[in-house]
């Protein structure tokens, strides 16, 4: 019998079992793909949202512009990469200023610091490559750049070494109360449990469901977007926005934390729940409107396109819904944008409320800090080297494109909650992450895993599921 | 630090090349990086014949033509080191190597030799839409796992791009027991090799489906199906052409891309065109004491091309380290132009070029019956006939020293179609 199952491995599951796991209780996360960090949290902006864009008094406006506070200090604390960079909205028109006050007096109100209304002559000062047709620029300087994955593994990893349990490949089937407590009936049979708390992100509605008698439907709402070349990742300084609209921010552009440059998303509602397929209309509009923004981007420079699904209610008021919807049963559910910003103020929100619900008291010991894979790549020469003499699996280059080293990738592969497929590593360490896309690494990271994993080659995942590398041994049909 | 002569950045075909000519021009320092385990390059995963015949008249396979310039290195006592990755070349060519074996250090030469060859345009450049299900691979990727891990990639395999290493893996997959359903060409033509096409598709029975592009990529985990449909003149997908076509594997061959990340951070200038370093007659880039050859520099067609290219820039190299920096003149621009591409080398020095220097170039499109025109400066020198001329076959032209005029000062390639 658990304490409390966290149904979900996103970020925002991975944030609330790092917060609970300060109490003493025993917690699980249930998740039904085969490693955290697979669905929304995987493939969204990357962007720590200031927080002027949401409508005072929400909950988006709450926890946005808290997570946002928070975020720089939790990079340092769970070690992630985090840049401050900066955001721009933009508007085309002098009739539009008016929307671009609006959202600096919501930001006001929101409690966002530094707001600034930019004439365009000082926004291309400070951004040269924007179009000479944007007007005026709402400047928002707290607004940051993540690593989503880097977020969310260090949540789910610190989590688990104050005592979490995580069970990978566990989808929830069904949900019903047996007397006092909850029976899960999962892929790995049967979990008790005295609270369940719903962070299942785009299912999150059947959970819920499941266990209260007013029902509400999630509408994934598709993202597209292009990631281009390292090398174009200095086009701009500051992450690009337009003016929003009706079914998000708009379309961004924007360095990332690794130095790619990033354009999407687009928006448009569906019903597929697993239907992160990018289309050629999506992505063609992706990029008509970025250009609109930043002239010139060097299209050629494309390493990979993606989507991602928001999990929008539909019919509701447009906001997160962060409660205890039934005795037991809580739920952290249309965590739409700005969720992943917002993702570390949910976590503590969260886990006080299943604490004071259940009556949960805080550990002696919690492990505040956890440390990353190391970067040779941000060490000195001189502590490389060190490094690579200690060890000498961190000088094995691997990944040429982005240099990861055979070390990272072991380590990526033995850590707790380690990595069990290949995108699983590319997600840890950036292998085949770079220009080529693991056309040189992709055999190399496939071998380090059989070796760690001690299982054949036939057996390995791209990402978990049916979705093996290779089907068999040559010669074997003749 | 450790000082070099001649430091020699990758141990393929082209790296060899250069190192035993270099050696044979009396540099005793030399020095071969090596990123893999062993020499040999991309050839080691070629295993199918064509290889050397222009070089030793025979039809070798990938891995015995290696073998031929690893036995000549190990003659020489040219020291190589494996597991070795560049990770930068300074301007003034000091080099930061990292290894499993040596761990990091800074190795500087007198003269570098870029030798990094080529890599594989990915799907995400393409920017094809759908899924990302396991069972999309390049097809040097996959050729890598059938024929050195002895691997299946797929069964039901499908191949977009007809550039020659999709060609190859055609017949390979078809060997290995998979069926391979068809190839598709995005362009009205093949940019592989017409022998390849005769002796990987033709003789297996696998269609080329030319003017046809995958337009969607279907399958949440590993590959279901590809969706095929046909281009207009403007590679765009003509609406109601769409066929979908089940498979488990996409392999790709959409073009290949000289590695040239090191080549950057060393300062030199690249030929937007070829990706390539722009050099001159030596095969000297932009940047002092610094040459290229092989697929770093252009991508070629055939490796006995990249072995007598590289040659003469380790023998380039040599002199460079004998005599010092010379002082160059390179005033002679060479450049391609109505249908003719590019050209390599793009810049001569007419004083130092040799009595005869190949030029190498390709055209952009498929020619029937056309004339292949030489100017010095804005005279035509030279008319040749050509029957046929293809983006897949690299071209080239003798240049006679003794030909030059003395006020040259650019020398151009057109293709002059017949008036109708």
């Amino acid at each position: 019998m658990y304490d409390a199952v966290i149904v979900g491995a996103g970020v925002i599951g991975c944030a609330i079992a790092r917060e609970l796991s300060r109490y003493s209780l025993k917690l699980c996360v249930a998740e039904k793909n085969e490693d955290v960090c697979t669905g929304t949290s995987k493939a969204n902006s990357a962007i720590v949202h200031a927080g002027f864009d949401a409508v005072p008094g929400t909950r988006k406006a709450r926890f946005n512009v808290e997570g946002s506070r928070m975020m720089e200090a939790l990079s340092h604390t769970l070690d992630f990469s985090y840049r401050r960079n900066g955001a721009l909205v933009l508007c085309f028109d002098e009739a539009d200023r008016v929307h671009l006050q609006e959202l600096y007096h919501r930001g006001i109100v929101n409690g966002v610091e530094g707001l600034e209304i930019l004439d365009k002559e000082a926004l291309h000062a400070m951004e040269p490559a924007v179009t000479q047709e944007a007007a005026a620029a709402l400047y928002a300087p707290s607004s940051g750049i993540v690593c989503p994955f880097g977020l969310t593994i260090a949540l789910a990893e610190n989590a688990f070494e104050n005592g979490a349990e995580f069970r990978m490949n566990c989808q929830v089937q069904s949900l019903r109360r047996a007397g006092d407590h909850f029976v899960l009936v999962t892929d790995q049979g049967e979990l008790e449990s005295r609270a369940v708390i719903n962070a299942a992100g785009v299912y999150g509605d059947v959970l819920h469901n499941e266990i209260c008698a007013e029902t509400l439907r999630i509408v994934p709402r598709k993202g597209e977007y292009c990631l281009l070349d390292r090398r174009d990742g200095t086009l701009v300084d500051h992450t690009i926005f337009q003016l929003p609209g009706k079914l998000g921010k708009g379309i961004l552009v924007t360095p990332t934390v690794h130095g790619n440059l990033l354009l999407g998303p687009t928006a448009a509602d569906q019903d597929a729940r697993e239907g992160t397929n990018t289309t050629a209309a999506g992505l063609a509009n992706a990029i008509d409107k970025a250009q609109r923004s930043v002239p010139h981007l060097p299209m050629r420079d494309v390493i990979t396109s993606f989507a991602g699904l928001r999990a929008h209610i539909a019919g509701g008021d447009d906001d997160f819904v962060l409660q205890q919807s039934a005795p037991g049963f809580y739920e952290a559910i249309g965590i739409e944008s700005p969720g992943l910003t917002a993702a570390p103020a949910i976590g503590v929100y969260m886990a006080q409320l299943v604490a004071e619900g259940m009556g949960l008291v805080k550990k002696e010991h919690f492990t505040e800090t956890r440390r990353s894979i190391v970067n040779p790549r941000e060490l000195s020469f001189e502590a490389r080297q060190a490094l690579i003499s200690r060890d000498p699996a961190y000088g094995h280059i691997i990944c040429r494109c982005e240099q990861i080293s055979e070390g990272e990738i072991r380590d990526a592969i033995r850590r707790p909650l380690g990595a069990r497929s290949l995108d699983g590593v590319k997600r840890r360490v950036r292998a085949g992450m770079g220009r080529c896309q693991g056309g040189f690494c992709s055999p190399r990271v496939m071998e380090l895993l059989s070796r760690e994993w001690n299982e054949p080659m036939t057996e390995l995942t791209k990402s978990g599921g049916e979705s093996y590398l290779v089907v068999g041994l040559t010669k074997e049909e003749l | 630090m450790e000082t070099y002569d001649i430091v020699i950045v990758g141990g393929g075909p082209a790296g060899l090349a250069a190192a035993i000519a270099a050696k044979r021009a009396g540099t005793e320092r030399l020095l071969i990086l090596e990123r893999d385990s062993e020499l040999g390059g991309i050839l080691n995963q070629c295993i199918h014949n064509g290889f050397g015949l222009h070089t030793f008249g025979e039809e070798l396979t990938g891995p015995e033509y290696a073998e031929r310039y690893i036995r000549q290195v190990r003659e020489l006592e040219i020291p190589c080191l494996l597991n070795t990755m560049v990770l930068d070349i300074s301007p003034d060519r000091v080099l930061t190597v990292a290894g499993r074996d040596g761990g990091l250090r800074q190795i500087a030469a007198r003269a570098v030799i870029l030798a990094m060859g080529c890599r594989e345009r990915p799907r995400g450049a393409l920017n094809i839409p759908g899924y990302r299900p396991a069972g999309i691979y390049s097809a040097g990727t996959a050729q890598r796992l059938v024929n050195m891990e002895g691997y299946m990639p797929g069964r039901e395999v499908v191949i977009l791009g007809s550039g020659d290493i999709g060609l190859i893996m055609a017949r390979r997959m078809s060997l290995e027991g998979a069926h391979v359903k068809l190839v598709a060409e995005v362009l009205p033509y093949s940019g592989g090799l017409k022998r390849n096409i005769s002796q990987c598709l033709d003789d297996f029975g696998i269609p080329l489906k030319l003017s046809h592009t995958v337009v969607d990529i279907d399958g949440r985990e590993r590959l279901r199906g590809v969706t095929l449909a046909e281009v207009d003149e403007n590679r765009r997908p003509i609406p109601g052409t769409e066929e979908y076509i089940p498979c488990d594997t996409l392999l790709l061959s959409v073009g290949l891309l000289p590695e040239n990340e090191l080549s950057a951070s060393a300062g030199v200038a690249l030929d937007s065109v070829t990706g390539g370093p722009v050099v001159t007659e030596s095969l000297l880039t932009s940047v002092p004491g610094v040459f290229a050859c092989g697929n770093v520099l252009h991508v070629h067609d055939l490796v006995d091309y990249v072995s007598e290219e590289a040659a003469r820039a380790g023998e380039n190299a040599a002199d460079y380290v004998r005599q010092g920096e010379q002082p160059e003149e390179a005033n002679v621009r060479l450049a391609g132009k109505k249908g003719v591409r590019y050209t390599v080398p793009q810049l001569l020095d007419v004083r130092h070029m040799p009595e005869q220097l190949t030029v190498r170039f390709r055209v952009g499109q498929p020619y029937r019956d056309v004339t292949l025109c030489v100017w010095f400066n804005e005279t035509c020198f030279r008319r040749i006939r050509k029957r046929v001329m293809a983006p897949g076959e690299m071209e080239q032209f003798l240049l006679r020293r003794a030909d030059l005029p003395d006020d040259l000062h650019t020398i151009t390639f057109t293709v002059e179609e017949d008036a109708k």
